[in-house]
């Protein structure tokens, strides 16, 4: 009996450690998987919006993702989710669809995007339309200076989407 | 200590038996491991199959040698170096990436005999069981080889099976980005996949056949009437020398005898893909490097994933995400779902007949489906076919709970 409980001990004792580093062996290759910070700590995207042509789609890049810049033509509906310089209004977001992250395309002629994965469409603004996606194209975090925009950063204009929760 | 015989010639098989007990263990897997007689060329699928791995562990072996995993390198390093400068390098490129598609088909057919004959029942469920967790680790084994050549297929793959761990509403995109490394599939993920595919996920499926091949020993495989035979009876018949009144055949040589021979007629067919149709496993769209800012303008997976991604489609992204996750884990529960007595070929089984086939019409149409662009009439029928599939759940349970012992 009393045999019983010392190797009861030893084993709970054993049992213990091992499941402590356990645990801080598994930590450590939940790290390891992380994201590195050279990948995290990636810089700032600077666009000039003084060359845009109106319902021409412009592709850039931040992140490593994709990012739509397309100047609204007067016919297309303006949006609280644009971004305004001056008089022009534009359409910015990430261009990725928001089902799955496909890189939908521009159609200029019907004035939308059409995703080829899954077939989901958003008009000029970004809203869905059609489809799968749940939510309307992201809009990344920006700030405006003068006619560039730099992707990134978060200036008032984007704080006031934000908070509006319109950004994505 | 046990006893050795001193006069035992090193090496000999007494020798050997001795000590490492080699003369019960050939018995126990191989001449005294028995088959019935009952069964057809279908049976011999499973060792098509082990083959088959064999032969995508060596055309692997020598990928691996020339394979470059860093995004910049990786596509060169197959479409240039092991393609035009390695001796020979197309023939394991070309027999590894036949050999991953033509082991699905051969998975499939494998899966689609269980069900039939109805081989997952009654003492069987774990042979079916770890036969599933088979088919998910060559899926995961699959996806993770698709990554590496790093072509716009591969980039485009990764990006929309990495995003379905988000979830859908729950939004977890710190979750995909842990998976990739990365915001996006970067060199990061590409690492990591081809640490999954070179390393972690082979051992899991050489531990999973042996866990596989264990798990047919107690209950043994079954025969094409689903007859409950007494081996211990036949075997003795046939040890006795009654070999044609007993019902059963040793596993080694005369079984693996007759699996031989398909094989052959199998590696026939194989090897005149690998020499003359290996295009049918080489998307082309895949021979243009990964590119983060060009989606390819219709993208769809390998062909025997086309059925669960049909599944995903037609839905909304949260029910999608519901719909494709029941699809996946489904027929893992196919033993308990079937609540009939009876283990006999589907054809004797009157309903469940009638389920097995709407089951295998409706995988293909979801295949070819899956396949089409997602417009117009493709669109309602890929609904209808995947409601179909999420119905056949239910519609097994009622149908074998009705079903009158034979």
């Amino acid at each position: 009996m009393k045999e019983q409980g010392r190797r009861d001990f030893m084993g709970m004792a054993l049992g213990g450690f091992t499941a402590l580093g356990g645990l801080g062996a598994l930590y450590a290759m939940k790290r390891s998987w992380d994201p590195l910070p050279s990948v995290k700590a990636a810089g700032f995207t600077t666009i000039d919006l003084s060359a845009a042509q109106e319902n021409v789609l412009n592709i850039e890049k931040w992140r490593g993702k994709p990012i739509f810049v397309l100047k609204k033509s007067a016919d297309m509906k303006a949006d609280d989710r644009d971004v305004v310089v001056g008089s022009d209004r534009f359409h910015v977001s990430i261009g990725l669809c928001t089902h799955l992250g496909c890189i939908p395309a521009y159609l200029p002629g019907e004035k939308i995007f059409r995703c080829a994965c899954h077939g989901g469409e958003f008009d000029a603004s970004g809203h869905e339309i059609f489809g799968p996606p749940p939510s309307p194209l992201e809009i990344p975090p920006f700030k405006l200076e003068g006619t560039t925009i730099v992707l990134g950063e978060e200036g008032p204009e984007f704080i006031k989407m934000k908070d509006a929760g319109l950004i994505a | 200590m046990a006893k050795f015989d001193e006069n035992a010639r090193p090496f000999s098989e007494k020798w050997l038996d001795e000590r490492l007990g080699v003369v019960t263990l050939k018995k126990v897997l191989s001449t005294e491991y028995w088959i019935p007689k009952d069964i057809n060329f279908l049976w011999a699928m499973g060792m098509v199959l082990a083959a088959t791995f064999g032969l995508l562990l060596i055309s692997g072996i020598f990928l691996l040698m020339y394979y470059k995993p860093d995004a910049a390198l990786a596509f060169d390093s197959v479409n240039y170096t092991i393609m035009t400068e390695v001796g020979y390098g197309w023939l394991w490129r070309h027999i590894h990436g036949v050999g991953a598609s033509i082991v699905f088909l051969i998975i499939y057919i494998h899966m689609f005999t269980g069900i039939y004959y109805g081989s997952y029942k009654k003492g069987r469920e774990m042979i079916w069981i770890s036969g599933m967790l088979l088919f998910v680790a060559f899926s995961a084994e699959a996806f993770s080889g698709y990554m590496l050549p790093w072509g716009q297929m591969s980039y485009w793959a990764g990006m929309v099976i990495t995003n379905l761990f988000s979830g859908g509403s729950l939004e977890a995109y710190g979750l995909v980005e842990w998976i990739r490394g990365d915001y996006v599939p970067g060199d990061a993920f590409l690492t990591r996949f081809f640490m999954l595919h070179v390393l972690l996920l082979p051992l899991v499926i050489i531990g999973l056949i042996v866990l596989h091949f264990g798990t047919l020993r107690l209950p043994h495989v079954n025969n094409q009437k689903g007859e409950e035979i007494d081996f211990e009876e036949a075997a003795e018949l046939y040890k006795a020398g009654k070999k044609k009144e007993s019902k059963v055949i040793p596993f080694n040589p005369v079984f693996l005898s007759k699996d031989v021979f398909v094989m052959g007629v199998y590696f026939i067919l194989f090897f005149y893909l690998v020499f003359y149709h290996f295009d049918f496993a080489m998307d082309p769209v895949n021979f243009d490097p990964a590119d983060g800012l060009k989606t390819p303008p219709h993208i769809y997976p390998e062909w025997y994933f086309l059925w669960s991604y049909e599944i995903l489609r037609p839905f909304n992204k949260d029910l999608g995400l519901i719909a494709f996750g029941i699809a996946q884990i489904a027929l893992f529960f196919l033993p308990f779902i079937d609540r009939s007595p009876n283990v006999a070929p589907a054809h004797k089984r009157g309903l469940f007949n009638i389920w097995f086939w709407v089951l295998l019409v409706d995988m293909i149409v979801l295949t070819i489906l899956g396949k089409l662009p997602p417009e117009g009439i493709y669109n309602d029928l890929g609904l209808v076919a995947a409601i179909v599939f999420l119905l056949l759940g239910p519609a097994l349970f009622v149908i074998t709970k009705m079903e009158k012992k034979i």
